[in-house]
């Protein structure tokens, strides 16, 4: 791959801007779908009965719709803005990516088509493939950045054959496992705050339990990043920007000590944070690269060989400048009109 | 088969499912906006509840629109990549920005009206109906760019061995792109009054909450009528613009093989990828008008089109001539409708056949969009990229795997989605009063 740009020029911090709204992109996406996800998850575990299981449904049900649509703006902003990487991620994972949209697919309809059918058989279905589908999702967001931070076999030309045998590989799993046990915990929290009484109480009680495993499984994976991947490279050049690792060590105190004095939004707010700082970790630590490449690292598809024109760079960035905060302000005030605890009247699905 | 027919196949697998529910989202969504709209001026409980019942269809119809919509954002990285790289500076930016101006609208307000009705009053939930219809239709202008691009692909110049964007203005002034839209929206639109007074033939047939089904009836027929009307003249213009941007697909489009004036259209015809086997009962010129308005003007044949830059000639004249037609039945059975809508009863043979109408504006969609892109066959970017080198390499295997997988998967979901639409319709509005849990 050539590089398409020279260090220092205006082409250049155009893409490095384009390279952290990149990572913020997918941040808010985890932040936003791991609690849905979580929660759907959760559904076979905390319901006991079919009022449980509407609640858990109606909990998420007025947001994940709108909360999917960060992956898609993730997905078309890499393609907007690194399209090589695009292009290389999207095939390279070809496996993977189909089985994930596959999943959010069946996901996504079983929250209409439960519903409108009073059927026990259909219902029990619909429930089974709705945790099913959220489940496997989380697994494989973490089996598939995982194996971005310790970069994909790419050759000269920027393409790979990972194969999804390829990307199941320890340290890939070890990602799943993360993944889908932070987004449980997430989604116990936010059930805290939506729900109330037997239920609520049950998934703070999850949760507590299951903050200890992600405090662990936390900083087993931090440790074997150390052994098997390049991420913590830029943080030993630049030593200072290791204080982004308090982002998470303080997302992760808070939320306990709010857990404990039954604060839930902000133990659910605390959650965002440990998921944020996690994340933002993960995508410094890949700089400049996208796409990272192993073993050969001069195969790597960075912002140097893989950006947009200056032109799209620069009509993207004032389209992203004038919408990202329009559409922060209206998903804000959904937030606010519809997450308070569920009544009877909020039960739609 | 090879990868690339493979992934043609997937491809086109996940557009036209994507394309069963998009018509019905876009034109749906603006009866509805309207309905609330009616309620929020006059009062008129009639009109909430026609809301409400449309929109229960609608729900079913919005969610698989949108994940099957996922699947195709991603399509492009899985199975184009090759295209992803070589045209994503200007192809990507248009999805994202898609996604971000229009997306995020769309789905953020669909779950507020979902779940707004007790929380939020009339005018602003029909405010939040207005914002979804808008939404719904501005992501569909923004695809439209997309593909207009692809179609004719304007404001680039090739450097650093890829199509880099020069002209943000051209790609949006694209009057290709901007036919297009003007042909879908009111095709949808029609779509959506064919859907209405399809089931409320099969309900006010059977007397069963007659009036809300008539007064229904009256609002759809009055929307296949004008739209079905503006579809086609709308059709029309985008038929003389190709003969500039992509004369080989008009050519294909009527299967016509020697360049001349007074072009004839022949109503009979069979067709061959070498040549028609036979032609008949031609009307004089008829085609030189459609192409150049003129009567006189000189068409190109295929002959004159070298055969590797041809498209599949039967199948783009086989669409066109399906979608034309169907083009001239609807706005008949619609004005009939109209015509007769406050005697409706005496015509049970008319309400019996509109609920099997229903399929129809879907197959004219599909037709008109096979038109359009096995017409622009070989190329997946006019004149500038072949679909053969804009393939990923990833294996035949697994491509064909996938495709396997989510045939299945889409015939098991659009079955259960269809059948759910099919009870939801039956059942009629009663059931309005909250879900009891
Ligand atoms: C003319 C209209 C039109 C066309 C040609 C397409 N779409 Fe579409 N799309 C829509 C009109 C639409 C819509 C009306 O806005 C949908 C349909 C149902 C819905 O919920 O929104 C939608 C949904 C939808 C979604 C889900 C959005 C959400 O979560 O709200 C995605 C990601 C895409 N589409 C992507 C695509 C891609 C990549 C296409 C190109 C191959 C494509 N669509 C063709
Ligand atoms: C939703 C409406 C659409 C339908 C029903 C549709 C239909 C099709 C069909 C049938 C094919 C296969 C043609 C062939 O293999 O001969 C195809 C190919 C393709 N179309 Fe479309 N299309 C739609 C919209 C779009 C849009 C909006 C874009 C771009 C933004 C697009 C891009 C492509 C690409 C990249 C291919 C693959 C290359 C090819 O096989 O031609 N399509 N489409
Ligand atoms: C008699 C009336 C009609 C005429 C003359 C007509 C003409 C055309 C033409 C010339 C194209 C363009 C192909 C291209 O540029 O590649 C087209 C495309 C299309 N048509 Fe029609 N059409 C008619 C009716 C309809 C109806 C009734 C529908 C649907 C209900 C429909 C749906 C479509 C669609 C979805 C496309 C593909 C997208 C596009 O290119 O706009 N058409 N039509």
């Amino acid at each position: 791959m050539e590089t398409l740009m020279e260090t220092g020029s205006l082409h250049y911090y155009l893409a490095m801007i384009w390279f952290v709204l990149w990572g913020v992109l997918w941040t808010v996406y985890f932040i936003l779908d791991g609690f849905d996800l979580g929660v759907a998850s959760l559904l076979p575990v905390l319901a006991k009965n079919e009022a449980d299981k509407r609640a858990m449904y109606n909990a998420t049900g007025p947001f994940w719709d709108g909360n999917e649509v960060w992956l898609i703006a993730a997905g078309g902003v890499t393609f907007a803005a690194f399209p090589y990487a695009y292009a290389q991620m999207f095939s390279g994972l070809y496996m993977a990516l189909m089985l994930l949209l596959f999943t959010l697919i069946v996901r996504g309809v079983s929250f209409e088509f439960r519903s409108k059918v009073e059927n026990q058989g259909w219902r029990k279905l619909w429930d089974a493939l709705h945790s099913i589908c959220s489940f496997l999702p989380a697994v494989l967001l973490g089996v598939a950045f995982a194996n971005i931070f310790q970069g994909i076999p790419l050759d000269e030309t920027g393409f790979s054959q990972a194969g999804l045998l390829g990307l199941l590989n320890p340290y890939g799993i070890s990602g799943g496992i993360l993944f889908v046990t932070i987004f449980l915990m997430h989604g116990a929290l936010w059930l805290c705050i939506r729900t109330t009484g037997d239920l609520q109480a049950r998934a703070e009680s999850l949760a507590v339990k299951l903050w200890p495993g992600v405090v662990v499984l936390t900083v087993l994976f931090l440790a074997y990043s150390a052994v098997a991947t390049k991420l913590f490279n830029n943080y030993l050049v630049y030593p200072a920007l290791f204080v982004i690792l308090l982002l998470p060590v303080a997302g992760l105190v808070l939320m306990r000590t709010y857990l404990g004095a039954k604060k839930y939004w902000l133990a659910w707010a605390s959650s965002c944070l440990f998921i944020g700082g996690t994340a933002l970790f993960g995508v410094i630590g890949i700089f400049p690269a996208i796409i990272p490449s192993n073993p050969n690292p001069a195969h790597s598809l960075t912002i140097m060989n893989s950006s947009s024109s200056v032109l799209t760079l620069q009509i993207m960035l004032g389209v992203a400048l004038v919408f990202v905060p329009l559409v922060i302000g209206y998903q804000f005030w959904a937030y606010k009109t519809f997450a308070t605890p569920l009544t009877d009247d909020d039960i739609h699905y | 088969m090879d990868v690339l027919m493979l992934s043609r196949l997937q491809f086109a697998a996940a557009t036209m499912f994507h394309f069963i529910f998009v018509p019905l989202t876009l034109g749906l969504s603006v009866l509805i906006a309207y309905m609330e709209t009616r309620y929020a001026r006059t009062g008129d409980e009639a009109y909430r509840n026609m809301a409400k019942f449309w929109g229960k269809l609608f729900l079913v119809n919005f969610a698989l629109g949108v994940v099957t919509g996922i699947t195709l954002e991603f399509q492009f990285g899985t199975n184009w990549s090759r295209y992803s790289a070589y045209v994503g500076d200007i192809f990507g930016s248009l999805l994202a920005i898609e996604a971000t101006a229009a997306f995020f609208l769309e789905s953020t307000f669909i779950g507020v009206w979902h779940f707004g009705w007790d929380k939020l009053s009339p005018k602003a939930h029909a405010t939040v109906a207005w914002l979804v219809a808008g939404a719904s239709n501005l992501s569909a202008l923004w695809i439209l760019f997309a593909n207009g691009f692809m179609q004719n692909p304007v404001g680039y110049a090739i450097r650093n061995g890829r199509a880099e964007l020069t002209d943000f203005w051209a790609v949006i002034l694209n009057k290709y792109a901007w036919l297009e839209f003007f042909h879908i929206v009111p095709a949808s639109l029609l779509l959506a009054g064919f859907f209405i007074i399809g089931i409320s033939a099969w309900h006010l047939l059977r007397k069963s909450n007659t009036a809300f089904f008539l007064k229904s009836f009256k609002l759809g027929v009055t929307a296949a009528l004008i739209f079905s009307v503006l579809t086609a003249v709308e059709g029309h213009i985008h038929g003389n613009n190709l003969s500039d941007t992509q004369p080989a697909k008009l050519a294909a489009m009527e299967s016509h093989w020697e360049t001349r004036k007074n072009a004839p259209m022949n109503l009979l015809v069979i067709p061959g990828e070498d040549g028609n086997l036979l032609e008949a009962l031609p009307l004089p010129g008829v085609l030189s008008f459609l192409a150049y308005n003129d009567f006189n003007a000189e068409v190109t044949g295929l002959n004159d089109i070298p055969k590797e830059d041809r498209p599949p000639v039967v199948l783009t004249f086989l669409s066109f001539r399906l979608m034309v037609g169907l083009g001239t039945l609807f706005p008949l059975l619609a004005a009939f409708g109209w015509l007769m809508r406050n005697k409706l009863d005496k015509y049970p043979l008319y309400l019996k056949v509109l609920p099997y109408c229903i399929p129809l504006p879907y197959f004219a969609l599909w037709a008109g969009w096979t038109v359009t892109e096995v017409g622009r066959q070989p190329w997946i970017v006019y004149g500038l990229m072949r679909t053969s080198d804009a393939v990923s390499p990833v294996g035949a295997g697994e491509v064909g795997f996938t495709l396997v997988l989510m045939t299945l998967l889409y015939a098991l979901l659009g079955a259960a989605g269809i059948w759910l639409m099919v009870k939801l319709a039956k059942k009629g509005p009663e059931d309005n009063s909250p879900i009891q849990v």
